[in-house]
């Protein structure tokens, strides 16, 4: 299961850079899920796992949840503001806090939340540079 | 003649109905180990049956010896927050009922009545001569009004002999930062919180709508208690903190993720009123057996504390989540284990991306009723994987543990809502 898992996240960046190598923005997401990852492991990691799992009654999965895989300006909010209220996901309920993570800069949110929405089964177009500085930006009033 | 009659035919009578007793009584205890004893790796000469299956969070339980269990469930099922079941002879369990619209962890039976928490009240059933509680629909509240955050929320409950119950009010913050759980954050100054939180706190058992005001903080420095029992050999209050998390994340130049994994330890302490445990201001390593200053304190990692803070009585590896604490006062299992600890530990999630551990029963020797030797798995397998890399994988958590009349261990399962018993088999 831990072989398949690593074998899978590897697989991730290699399988969209084949079959996307001709167009430049395609390219341009596997080097951003590539980047997001080392992100991941260093900032996401210790509560929401190795797999995106989480942990029951505390950290919510990020496995094909609509907070990773919908609206984008709650998401990158998500990673800005940190999180402190309790969510509902599939019947479960999850309450611990989450930090905000507002220290890391606008190409980090934008490569880990592009690996997040494209890691763990989840499907998603990648999060931008640009839309991350307009979230801030409006989020700093 | 008669001589014969006696050796050929009463014998073999009196033989075969000894017999008969011997298989009646033993049938009258028919309780046998599961095949694969319920997925559980036990010491040799102990097996595990599962008692039943109640399908939602069973947190802490109380086995009567008339065989019935009530499970306190996390949150209320169909309404019911207390599920009821009755033992078969053969030791499997029927749902009899259920009842109590609230959610908790707290459950705990002494002296006629039946303790259990929501988080933020205390409620006590009048129990019949048959352990049976009376009127199902209106308990005494005996207190009120403790505060709940949004972790460490669930209020544990013990009594000593003298109609004194102690609580659990767990800490709403992990270290007391003023961002909680925040990279670099400091300490908030003093920690105010403590004044209503991070420790235990002792009420009358027997007066009715007590608040804080009515109850005494009988020890702080606690940041969350989920496991606690009474000594009964030198009447003590015995309970296992929750140690905070995020050493890494939140101070990535002082401890390392492995490290990290490691500390701080969960801790068992054996409590005496007024006791300070030092939580936010210390974490206690238990490589080093020292007491450290938490870095949102002024601490580096190294520096140590104030010896004022109370020393642990036992201390084991971080994050393990020890979540049930029994002294085991029953006949059944080897001397070795008589008047020892059980701790359920939960399961860990703060060691990633090191492995998790915990998800098992640990004993811990006990001699004069203190700690004495080293503290050994019990029993394991409850996650069902060999190794726990993410705490979701978990098929089950020990998280509740009690004593039956004849000396068996029940331990709840709140993933799925498993009840194990483990019994003793070899004679």
């Amino acid at each position: 299961m831990k072989r398949i898992l690593v074998i899978l996240l590897l697989s991730v960046p290699f399988c969209l850079s084949a079959q996307t190598k001709k167009t430049a923005p395609a390219a341009g997401m596997a080097a951003s899920i590539t980047r997001g990852q080392k992100v991941y492991l260093q900032y996401c990691l210790s509560c929401h796992q190795l797999d995106g799992g989480g942990v029951p009654n505390l950290n919510p999965p990020l496995v094909k949840t609509s907070y990773v895989t919908g609206d984008k300006v709650r998401l990158i909010k998500v990673v800005l503001n940190g999180f402190a209220q309790n969510v509902n996901i599939d019947g479960e309920s999850y309450s611990n806090n989450m930090p905000p993570q507002n220290m890391l800069k606008d190409q980090e949110i934008a490569d880990v939340l592009t690996y997040v929405r494209n890691s763990f089964s989840n499907k998603g177009t990648a999060i931008t540079v640009a839309q991350v500085k307009a979230v801030r930006a409006k989020n700093k009033k | 003649m008669k001589s014969k009659l006696l050796k050929y035919i009463i014998t073999p009578i009196l033989g075969l109905v000894i017999c008969t007793i011997i298989y009646a009584l033993k049938a009258d205890n028919g309780v046998v180990a599961d095949a694969g004893n319920a997925g559980l790796k036990l010491p040799e000469g102990f097996g595990a049956l599962t008692v039943a299956n109640i399908g939602a969070k069973a947190r802490h339980l109380s086995v009567t010896p008339q065989g019935d269990i009530y499970v306190k469930l996390a949150k209320p099922k169909e309404g019911k927050g207390i599920i009821t079941l009755h033992e078969g002879s053969n030791g499997k369990a029927e749902i009899t009922g259920g009842f109590g619209n609230y959610g908790g962890t707290g459950m705990y039976i002494k002296d006629g009545y039946m303790y259990a928490s929501s988080n933020t009240e205390i409620f006590r059933y009048k129990l019949d001569a048959q352990n049976k509680v009376i009127d199902q629909e209106h308990p005494e509240r005996i207190i009120m009004g403790l505060k709940a955050g949004r972790q460490h929320e669930t209020k544990s409950l013990v009594l000593d002999n003298e109609d004194n119950i102690y609580i659990n009010i767990g800490a709403p913050l992990s270290a007391c930062q003023v961002q909680d759980r925040g990279l670099h954050s400091p300490g908030i100054p003093g920690c105010p919180l403590l004044d209503s939180a991070g420790g235990i706190w002792q009420f009358k058992a027997n007066k009715l709508n007590q608040t804080y005001k009515d109850g005494v903080r009988y020890a702080t420095g606690l940041r969350n208690i989920v496991g606690l029992d009474w000594n009964q050999q030198d009447n003590q209050l015995f309970v296992m903190q929750h140690g905070r998390d995020n050493l890494n994340s939140s101070w990535p130049e002082l401890f390392t993720t492995k490290e990290s994994a490691e500390l701080p330890a969960e801790c068992m302490y054996a409590l005496k009123k007024g006791d300070d445990a030092g939580w936010p201001f210390m974490f206690y390593n238990q490589i080093t057996h020292k007491k450290i200053v938490m870095p949102e304190y002024g601490g580096d990692g190294k520096k140590e504390a104030d010896a004022k803070y109370l020393e642990p009585a036992a201390a084991y590896p971080g994050h393990m989540a020890p979540n049930g604490l029994l002294f085991y006062t029953g006949k059944m299992f080897p001397e070795k284990y008589r008047n020892g600890a059980f701790i359920a530990f939960h399961g860990s999630w703060n060691r990633a991306p090191e492995p998790q551990k915990g998800y098992c029963v640990v004993f811990q020797p006990f001699k004069n009723g203190k700690p004495a030797g080293d503290w050994e798995v019990f029993a394991e397998g409850f996650a069902g994987v060999d190794e726990v890399k993410s705490p979701s994988q978990a098929q089950h958590r020990p998280c509740g543990l009690a004593l039956g009349i004849d000396g068996s261990l029940y331990v709840t399962d709140d993933v799925k809502g498993n009840i194990y018993r483990i019994i003793y088999t070899k004679k």
